[in-house]
């Protein structure tokens, strides 16, 4: 299992760094470049001071080490100097981003908590709604309730999250007036009032997401239980004379949440991609509003970081699956 | 002895079987009757209901007069904030959403297929380009969309004209980004294939490898091939729809429902319905294509029936 995790952690280098090359170049060298985009009109010592300002007068190369080395030891020093009141990172210089002229990790801190409320909040909660729902349709098969499931799973992952939102905001706020449509970020959680005032908040992005994430968990859960209900087991557990609650609950799903565990961790970093959507919805300022923001602003160095942040997730979450996976289930031997 | 062959039913060929399975699945036989009464109203209504799309009043009287219409005999689904009928808006946006959604799946089924094959079939390829695939996985699809879409879009504009520059874009960048689910699983399928019996005869006479792949590959993994490719409609429509939602697919002159969501957005609180009926649209599309999908899948691997 440790070399499985090693040899794995091997090959995630070589993935990151390819991406982040990948990005850089499809960012640098795209024909609608902002750097090409400074007017004609301005004469070509001043077009060279501002290339030398923004730093892109250097060749694509040691533009990308440079932001590799910004990226990889840089940020993490300044983290370490933060936490531990440190000052290796003194003088370095950082990731700038071009729009604010403050570094991009600190906007990205800064947007960070809005994003994982919400969508720890929704994830948790579309977890929480789709197992049930997947192991009792799985154990009545074909009945009403699974049929209803079925159907309800169906529109969960094909209506769009932009629509669904749009109609919740349709009946919660234009009609009801229970919910604002817009999230606060300023919003500070001080007592019982702003408390509630924040779950208002948060209640229909929330359930956009938490939508969209059960419909698809609880198709996953149905399937592994109906594969795990026909074993040779179950039915030896029920020849033992074991109630029909212990087969149930203590074999079956234990077993059926093998494979289920390793799709939720690997939904994680889809989510993040799908939240862009939702927090342009709802207005929540997080990191998929960010982007948004950094992409119609042409800051690259932003665009790029955060879109690089977004591998490190994937690449992350798909490496805690495969070794969840292993270690859930005894069966598998990776070495 | 002689007349035994007569008292045998016809066999069934492999797609009428597949029909016959097909239909006992209704929500695939209402998806698909959805589906095709959608592609119907978007493509042949334009021939019934000629209004124009893009028609505003140059009389600004007129104009002003003929907004915001709520629905009526002659805008029967009302007009947008030009004046503009939002029927023909719909039919019109059908026809770009769809066209997109087939395009880009085509695409990305011939790429996935490609890579599939290759790899499943020749072992040299196999390694390198499973690792591929592994990469495009490892990509975060929407932010990279996002990013092709800002800084392809006004170079292929000026190239070749702003509808067709953003389609071949939004097509492309669809198609690059979605091949991969369905590389792996034509993989799995070749190499399966590759240890049965009639491979092994075929190789035996001396079929050239290009021959074999065409002839006894390709037909007999056509059917995770349609699988992939109706679940690849339905992505490409969500995934255009919410490249326009977000403002950086279509122009707006050309309306997708995506586009027209986006449009109606700003109005929500005074003329829902203008967010209603592209969403409904988008929604039923995707629907139907996936209870499409579902069906399909149940009729060409019966051991998956009912999960």
């Amino acid at each position: 299992m440790l070399t499985f995790t090693l040899r794995r952690l091997m090959f995630a280098i070589p993935t990151l760094l390819f991406i982040s090359l990948l990005i850089f170049l499809l960012v640098d060298l795209a024909p609608g470049s902002p750097m090409s985009q400074i007017p004609l009109t301005v004469p070509p010592e001043v077009r060279l001071k501002i290339m030398e300002a923004m730093g892109v007068n250097e060749p694509v190369m040691v533009r990308y080490l440079l932001w590799l080395k910004q990226f990889f030891v840089v940020e993490p020093l300044v983290l370490w100097d933060h936490w531990f009141s440190t000052e290796y990172s003194a003088g370095m210089q950082r990731i700038v981003s071009w729009q604010s002229r403050s570094p991009v990790m600190d906007i990205v801190v800064q947007r960070l908590p809005q994003t994982m409320t919400v969508i720890g909040t929704s994830y948790v909660l579309g977890v929480l709604i789709a197992l049930p729902i997947g192991i009792y349709s799985a154990y009545r098969q074909y009945s009403w309730f699974d049929q209803l499931g079925t159907f309800i799973a169906m529109i969960g992952f094909s209506v769009p999250t932009f629509f669904t939102g749009l109609v919740l905001i349709l009946v919660f706020a234009v009609n009801l007036h229970w919910f604002p449509s817009i999230y606060d970020t300023s919003l500070r959680v001080t007592d019982w009032a702003s408390f509630m005032q924040q779950v208002k908040q948060m209640a229909m992005p929330v359930m956009v997401l938490a939508l969209y994430n059960a419909a698809q968990i609880s198709r996953y859960m149905r399937s592994s239980m109906l594969e795990n209900l026909g074993q040779d087991y179950v039915r030896t557990a029920r020849a033992k004379g074991l109630t029909e609650r212990v087969v149930v609950l203590k074999h079956v799903v234990r077993n059926s949440m093998i494979p289920v565990v390793t799709v939720i961790a690997l939904g994680i970093p889809s989510i993040f991609g799908g939240a862009i959507i939702t927090e342009q919805v709802f207005r929540v300022n997080g990191l998929g509003a960010l982007l948004i923001g950094a992409i119609q602003g042409s800051d690259l160095p932003t665009v790029q970081t955060l879109t690089f942040i977004f591998a490190v997730l994937i690449v992350l979450f798909n490496l805690i699956a495969d070794i969840l996976y292993g270690l859930l289930d005894p069966r598998i031997r990776y070495d | 002895m002689t007349n035994a062959p007569a008292a045998l039913a016809k066999p069934r060929s492999q797609w009428a079987d597949v029909w016959v399975q097909f239909k006992s699945h209704k929500g695939a036989l209402v998806g698909l009757f959805v589906f095709v009464s959608l592609v119907l109203f978007v493509f042949i209504g334009p021939m019934v209901w000629t209004k124009d799309p893009t028609f505003i009043n140059p009389d600004a009287v007129t104009m002003i007069k003929t907004r915001n219409k709520p629905p009526s005999i002659e805008f029967p689904l009302g007009t947008d904030q030009l004046g503009r009928d939002m029927l023909a808006r719909m039919m019109k946006g059908g026809q770009t959403s769809i066209a997109v959604g087939l395009t880009a799946m085509v695409i990305s089924i011939t790429l996935g297929t490609f890579v599939g094959v290759m790899a499943g079939y020749f072992k040299r390829l196999d390694n390198a380009l499973m690792r591929l695939t592994d990469l495009f996985l490892a990509l975060p699809l929407l932010p990279l969309l996002l990013v092709m879409a800002m800084l392809f879009r006004a170079p292929l504009s000026k190239a070749f004209g702003p509808e067709g520059g953003t389609f071949l874009l939004i097509v492309v960048a669809i198609g690059l980004t979605s091949w991969m689910q369905a590389a792996r699983v034509v993989r799995g399928e070749v190499l399966a294939l590759k240890e049965r019996e009639f491979v092994l005869a075929a190789r035996s006479i001396g079929t050239p490898s290009r021959r074999m792949i065409l002839r006894h590959v390709l037909p007999n993994v056509m059917s995770p091939i349609m699988v992939a490719a109706t679940l690849g409609i339905a992505n490409a429509i969500i995934t255009e729809s919410a490249l326009s939602f977000l403002g950086l697919g279509f122009p707006p002159d050309f309306p997708t429902w995506g586009r027209l969501l986006f449009d109606g957005a700003e109005y929500i609180q005074q003329y829902p319905e203008r967010v209603i009926w592209p969403g409904v649209a988008i929604s039923l599309t995707v629907l139907s294509v996936n209870y499409i999908g579902d069906g399909l899948r149940d009729a060409l691997d019966p051991r998956i029936r009912g999960r």
